[in-house]
């Protein structure tokens, strides 16, 4: 086959192969995506023509105090779930890195959570919160302490959610970092323990630095995720009370489908993305000097 | 002796953690089965006197949970497939088919992974309004059928395949479909099953498109109808644990049966950050 031959039947098969998935690609990931930009710039409730309003939605947005209150919360809650969650999911996962007996039911136990549906979690532990009927505020009883009526008290409805969604994403993290540590090659623990390294030190000197690289992508990927929180929030406590667990998403959701702020909602979406964007950009450029290998 | 001690401290750290995985899921099943009294008792009883069967089908009394299922199986069951199909494909592509403008077109693919899925909610919206598919399971179907994570992440696995076989079976006068479906498709069958799981468990446990797309009841997905009866019946706590019970089944038992898959599809979205 001449090479012009081959180009053309190159060509034609790789259409043959993309055709549908750059349909798909293009119709409902890169046009919704550009369409979204251009609507945050627009004034519109389905109804009435749309109106171009140039900044007018994100300059409304910084002024909206519900719009500061949600953003707050959002990171709130980010900061609430991200640090406690990664912390125990890596001791769990240093626990299991072990190869104790039991590992697997263990492992099985762990991932229940993660496999579970939010809605269905979410169903859950509003019932385990119930302030006076609940298991937590029971057992909370038992030690003395009188627990409040977490979901609808605006000091505590916040923490509860963020409970709920450590415990969901445990045994996630956990396999992340249990995938890390078993990357460690073990002959460097042994050579540790010839010098006469305690266990201390070879945790800070090998497994620390060695694992820093999950740790790193374990710690962004999750802040990622956690501004993108909703459907625990939907179901537990729709938003409330009064605002205090509203985030970014379910104040997206109400703009457009409960106020149909199509552009409202198109701003903050973007104002989500940026936040997204820029966290991914941090984790580019500083991964070289945090992670150690 | 120092080793069965720290043994024990890792058992007890573990043992711990273990339970307080399961905990709200026994509290789940325990009240799914007691009467609606024994529920609004204090100090709580973990088991009530007799076991009420009976909440079970005033789940499906109220709510048609069998037609949710059937909802669920049929939206997963498309979408799982077709994201196989279009993402293998376009992976060989991506892959294995010299073409102009690839480099560009997959960087264009990369870049949107860190696009999160709200952004593009009202778009979407708008045009299913546009064809007249809200409230109907295409409007949850046919945005899933493409996945660019999924294109992404076959591209990869086919990378590691040898260009020796390919190049073999040229020879032998294969062309790329034969190629694909001869060689390709056979040799990824574990990493088609992973990203299969991990796709079903996506479309399985979505929650924020049913809510948007769908609104009559008999169209209804698993997670979407066990969150309507929640708003409906919020203190009938014994029926809504029947019902929470029931929602988790499926997953429970393709979890059981493929562990190893659960466990390598759900850290691949570990990949996707």
């Amino acid at each position: 086959m001449s090479m012009k031959k081959l180009a053309q039947s190159n060509n034609f098969w790789a259409f043959i192969f993309l055709a549908p998935n750059l349909l798909g690609f293009l119709a409902f990931l890169l046009i919704p995506v550009v369409a979204s930009f251009g609507l945050s710039f627009v004034e519109w409730d389905l109804l009435s023509p749309m109106k171009w309003v140039g900044f007018k939605n994100y300059i409304g947005l910084f002024h909206d105090q519900v719009f500061l209150r949600v953003l707050w919360n959002t990171v709130y809650y980010t900061l609430g779930t991200v640090p406690v969650g990664i912390a125990l999911s890596l001791l769990l996962a240093i626990a299991l890195n072990k190869k104790l007996r039991g590992m697997k039911i263990y492992r099985a136990l762990y991932f229940l959570p993660v496999i579970s549906s939010y809605v269905a979690v979410a169903v859950v532990w509003q019932w385990l919160y119930n302030a006076e009927f609940g298991l937590l505020n029971y057992l909370l009883s038992l030690i003395g302490i009188r627990g409040p009526s977490w979901l609808s008290s605006t000091k505590w409805a916040m923490p509860a959610v963020m409970v709920t969604s450590i415990w969901k994403q445990l045994g996630f993290n956990m396999l992340l970092f249990l995938a890390g540590l078993q990357g460690i090659p073990s002959t460097y623990y042994e050579a540790a323990e010839i010098d006469g390294a305690g266990k201390w030190t070879q945790f800070s000197r090998i497994t620390v630095p060695l694992l820093s690289s999950t740790t790193f992508f374990v710690v962004v990927m999750s802040i990622i995720n956690s501004f993108q929180v909703f459907d625990q929030v939907f179901i537990m406590t729709e938003g409330g009370p009064a605002r205090s667990t509203s985030v970014l998403v379910h104040y997206l959701y109400q703009n457009a489908f409960e106020y149909f702020k199509m552009g409202n909602a198109s701003a903050i979406a973007y104002i989500l993305f940026f936040l997204v964007f820029l966290i991914t950009m941090l984790q580019m450029k500083f991964s070289d000097n945090w992670v150690i290998y | 002796m120092k080793n069965k001690r720290t043994a024990a401290i890792y058992h007890l750290i573990l043992i711990a953690g273990a339970l307080t995985m399961v905990i709200p899921f026994f509290w789940m099943v325990s009240t799914s089965f007691k009467a609606l009294k024994e529920v609004f008792v204090f100090p709580p009883t973990f088991f009530g006197d007799k076991i009420i069967w009976q909440n079970y089908l005033k789940v499906s009394d109220r709510y048609p949970f069998g037609l949710f299922f059937l909802n669920s199986i049929k939206i997963s069951f498309f979408v799982v497939f077709a994201q196989l199909l279009t993402s293998s494909m376009a992976g060989f592509a991506f892959s294995r088919i010299k073409f102009k403008g690839r480099e560009a077109l997959f960087s264009l693919y990369l870049g949107t992974l860190i696009v999160p899925f709200h952004v593009t909610l009202v778009p979407t919206f708008l045009i299913m309004k546009y064809f007249g598919w809200i409230d109907s399971h295409l409007s949850i179907i046919i945005p899933s059928l493409v996945s660019a994570f999924g294109t992404f992440l076959m591209r990869q696995f086919f990378l590691t395949i040898p260009e020796e076989l390919e190049n073999a079976a040229r020879i032998d006068g294969c062309n790329p479909a034969m190629i694909y479906l001869m060689i390709f498709l056979p040799l990824t069958k574990p990493a088609l099953a992973t990203l299969g799981v991990f796709t079903f468990m996506g479309i399985w446990n979505d929650f924020i498109r049913p809510l948007v797309f769908i609104n009559s009841i008999p169209k209804m997905t698993v997670p979407l109808g066990l969150a309507t009866m929640q708003g409906m019946y919020s203190t009938d706590w014994p029926v809504l644990m029947a019902g929470t019970v029931i929602s988790l089944i499926p997953v429970l038992v393709a979890f059981i049966a493929a562990q190893e898959y659960f466990v390598r599809g759900v850290t691949l979205s570990g990949l996707k950050g």
